[in-house]
């Protein structure tokens, strides 16, 4: 028997489509970060941390865009600590066509760019636009519903990290409850942030029937390419929404950036899913249930829930209830785990 | 500045690779090679995790090349070897150990089909050894020592070559097509074998044939006997003339209808086995101690059991008669040791077998000046194999080691090694083993899910009547299903986690077989890479300050 005919039959790869290549697997199955040529959005030198999620998370979706596009892209960036360690004046990490103007203004930015290209002729160039939890959900907000709402031809990329790391950590409305940032001290009666605030804007964005949006995570590299290829094949707004874990902010170590974002999926804290025009397509199951304890305890901005002696029980319990509630919702088990 | 810039902007736009981020790193991450716990469990020093590697590519040609290396026999060792690899294999704590027994007699099987030949090409170095004994040390040393250019001859006192393989081991654990299959491929490669030939005279050798090196490995094959009152009133055979029997005898040995096989291992199951195969009507084993203590495998006593052997724990034979056997419970004191109880029990039996071990016949090495008998009447060799006679060798089950084919096939290697470097006038020695990698340090999330492949086995009415092969062998699709279940623990298996993981872009893929490099100008020492390597293959080290 060939080679090639014994790698194909078996349909059992050793580590199968868990880690970025495999030598047992065809080229094609591999994802694009295995590839020598990938397209490096974002070379090396950047200022970003040790271990930092949002350059990991920003190369991913980029290269891959990248090739979706077959390298016609051009990327839109608003402020944040992305555009800030890429673009130290006068170095630029961006090995693709780059744009930042203002921090609220990256989707309408898109359009125009999008417009442009459309006038010029140009239906080859694609264009994503970028930005942090706080570039979204918060200043940028009203930009974005207006580009949702046009349904002008733009992938919006969120990078969520959960806060405004760039700045010094202040919350954001992505900032989950009972986490301490500069802004919401672990003090006092309600410690960290609050519960019943924030945003979930993926379900904002299926509000807006648009017709494509996803959720994805640095942890899952097959899963994040894959959806940001579905996205590139698709016209009209479209969004992706990417957790990127923040050592800094976080009070994480760097080489548990990817660990956090698995733990984060895995508790269903995170939940990865695809949604069509309003509707939830498909979700991941989760592969190994974790209790969100074990997703948290790492994090020193949790710090407060694990004191010795004084675990707070009663927000923890209410953190796993949040995530129960994505399982519940979002179909996160497989039928052999559903209780 | 000829290039005329925009409004405000005074410097043209470079590359952040102007700035070496690699002096921010504290630690750096370093590629390392760890030794696998199944490799270093190996008796036969067998590089299992990279046979493996081939195997996983469906490369079986290369996968069974590299097996070959260090064990002649894949075919004999997948079956009879206990496979101490498994019990150590990471795997285990996944799920399952890998099944490397059958993988290896799968690539066993294949080489035959296709009638592969081991590579070598070493040149001829005009120096001949003479090998004693045809068991699997023997045979494993002269294949070893061919491979190594030196001209060797077999000197077996039997009428067949295989030592125990043939005369210990069952038909339904080694079929004799498979023995002398792989025997004779060692006897192509130019090994001479003169059967029925005992070697009496070890200076002989030396002196009147001109040998340059001689390496005995006759085995231990005389049956212990003890003293039971009543003596010669029933049946009393001894396990090793069984088992020879069955292989050369014209008829099955002679056996009454209740068999009584005394001893707890391993032969004592295969004769229990044996003679429940030859239709007696009971085949029973006393044993003096527990379950817990026996030396017989933990699977061949489930076996034996399976098949209807009737297995009596804390026994001990006291006198025999005609019909019966009185035997006296025993109970285990807290140095684990069995001590009478003064309680009797009587069984009915009219044969016994005794399994309580083997001795070395060492009469004709007691005349070589410098061999040193130890007390137990095993041989004393030094760390390279050699007795006090200069250039006489010895290994396998006269030796004090664990008696295994595996272990055999070990020594045989090791001596030919030994025996090559003295015959060159220098000194065998071992690399320096890498450290070994354990569970811990794998990253176990990237592991598909993957139950062990189970050999199917054949029907019991079949097991209990007849000497068919009991475990039957995988096909290609379970045996490449098997080879793909390996963790490739502390060695790169070019998964391209580390490439695709680093924020920095600080790993350098080389290309397929080539591994990778980190590009410490910016590597900035985040340790991703290690903590989300599968295999271990990654350790963080200080920097130098």
């Amino acid at each position: 028997m060939s080679k090639e005919s014994a790698l194909q039959r078996v349909k059992f790869y050793q580590t199968g489509t868990h880690t970025v290549g495999n030598r047992l697997m065809d080229e094609d199955s591999r994802t694009v970060q295995a590839s020598m040529d990938r397209s490096n959005a974002i070379t090396s030198g950047h200022r970003a941390c040790q271990g930092c999620g949002e350059a990991l998370g920003a190369r991913y979706a980029l290269d891959a865009a990248m090739r979706a596009a077959k390298g016609q892209l051009v990327a839109v960036n608003a402020t944040g600590c992305l555009e800030v360690f890429t673009t130290p004046y006068p170095e630029t990490s961006w090995q693709i066509p780059w744009l930042h103007s203002l921090f609220g203004n990256a989707p309408a930015v898109a359009t125009g760019v999008a417009a442009a290209m459309r006038r010029k002729g140009r239906n080859d160039v694609k264009v994503v636009a970028q930005g942090g939890d706080g570039g979204t959900t918060d200043i940028g907000f009203g930009c974005l519903s207006g580009m949702f709402e046009r349904n002008d031809d733009v992938l919006y990329i969120c990078y969520d990290n959960e806060a405004y790391m760039n700045t010094g950590v202040q919350r954001s409305s992505a900032t989950p409850p009972t986490a301490r940032t500069a802004t919401t001290p672990a003090l006092g009666d309600a410690p960290g942030n609050v519960f019943g605030t924030g945003k979930n804007l993926p379900l904002i964005a299926m509000a807006h029937n648009i017709p494509y949006v996803a959720t994805a995570s640095v942890a899952d590299l097959h899963d994040l390419e894959a959806k940001i290829t579905t996205a590139m094949d698709i016209s009209g707004s479209r969004y992706i929404h990417i957790m990127v874990p923040c050592p800094l902010g976080w009070g994480s170590a760097p080489h548990d950036t990817i660990r956090l974002a698995r733990l984060a999926v895995e508790s269903g804290l995170f939940p990865l899913f695809e949604a069509e025009h309003g509707e939830v397509t498909q979700s991941n199951k989760i592969r190994r249930k974790v209790p969100v304890e074990e997703y948290l305890r790492p994090q020193r901005r949790f710090a407060h829930l694990f004191r010795k002696g004084h675990e707070d029980t009663e927000r923890l319990a209410a953190l796993q209830r949040m995530a129960d509630v994505n399982i519940k919702r979002f179909n996160l088990l497989t039928e052999r785990e559903s209780p | 500045m000829s290039k005329q810039l925009p409004f405000a902007i005074t410097l043209d736009p470079g590359t952040s690779l102007a700035n070496e981020t690699g002096s921010w790193r504290t630690e750096r991450p370093i590629y390392v090679d760890r030794l696998p716990p199944c490799n270093n469990a190996c008796p036969a020093g067998e590089n299992i995790q990279q046979w493996l590697f081939h195997a996983e590519s469906g490369d079986y040609k290369e996968a069974w090349q590299v097996l070959m290396e260090d064990n002649p026999l894949p075919g004999i060792m997948g079956r009879v070897c206990y496979h101490p690899c498994e019990d150590t294999c990471n795997r285990a704590e996944l799920d399952e150990a890998v099944g490397i027994h059958a993988i290896e007699r799968f690539l066993g099987r294949t080489a035959w089909e296709k009638k592969w030949k081991p590579k070598f090409d070493a040149k001829k170095s005009g120096k001949r050894v003479l090998v004693v004994g045809a068991g699997p040390s023997g045979l494993s040393a002269a294949y070893h020592l061919t491979r190594l250019g030196h001209d060797v001859t077999i000197r077996e006192a039997g009428p067949m070559a295989g030592g125990m393989m043939r005369f210990g081991i069952p038909t339904y654990r080694l079929p004799r097509d498979v023995l002398d299959y792989e025997v004779q491929r060692i006897l192509d490669m130019g090994v001479e074998l003169e059967l029925n030939t005992k070697v009496e005279d070890i200076e002989a050798a030396f002196e009147k044939d001109r040998f340059d090196a001689v390496f005995v490995a006759v085995g231990a094959h005389l049956a212990k006997r003890i003293d039971i009152p009543g003596y010669a009133a029933g049946k009393i055979l001894d396990a090793v003339s069984v088992l020879r029997d069955m292989e050369t005898g014209v008829e099955p040995p002679q056996l009454g209808r209740r068999v009584v096989i005394y001893g707890g291992g391993n032969t004592a199951m295969d004769v229990a086995r044996t003679v429940k195969r030859l239709g007696v009507r009971e085949s029973m084993i006393v044993y003096r101690r527990s379950r817990k203590e026996m030396p017989a495998h933990d699977f061949e006593a489930t076996e034996a059991e399976e098949e209807g052997v009737m297995i009596h724990w804390l026994r001990t034979i006291k006198e025999i008669d005609e019909t019966s056997f009185k035997v006296e419970k025993m109970q285990i004191d807290k140095d684990g040791r069995p001590q009478p109880t003064g309680e009797f029990e009587t069984i009915e039996a009219d044969t016994l077998i005794l399994a309580l071990g083997q001795d070395v016949d060492t009469t004709f090495l007691e005349k070589v000046p410098g061999v040193e008998i130890a007390r137990d009447g095993v041989m004393n060799v030094n760390n390279q194999m050699m007795t006090g006679r200069d250039g006489l060798f010895a290994g396998g089950d006269m030796v004090p080691a664990e008696r295994t084919v595996t272990v055999a096939v070990g020594h045989g290697k090791k001596a030919a090694r030994h025996i090559d470097a003295w015959l060159r006038g220098a000194r065998y020695e071992r690399p320096e083993k890498h450290e070994i990698v354990g569970f811990s340090e794998l990253n176990t999330w990237y592991y598909t899910d993957a139950p062990k492949t189970e050999q199917p086995q054949l029907d019991l009415v079949r097991r209990q009547t007849g000497f068919e092969e009991v475990l039957q062998g995988l096909t290609e699709d379970n045996a490449l299903y098997e080879a793909r279940r390996c963790l490739s623990c502390g060695n790169c298996f070019e998964c391209d986690n580390c490439y695709g993981i680093c924020p920095d872009n600080a790993v350098i893929k080389l290309g397929p077989g080539k591994r990778f490099e980190f590009n410490y100008d910016y590597c900035k020492g985040c340790g991703m890479c290690a903590a989300e390597c599968p295999c271990g293959a990654i350790t963080m080290e200080p920097e130098a300050v």
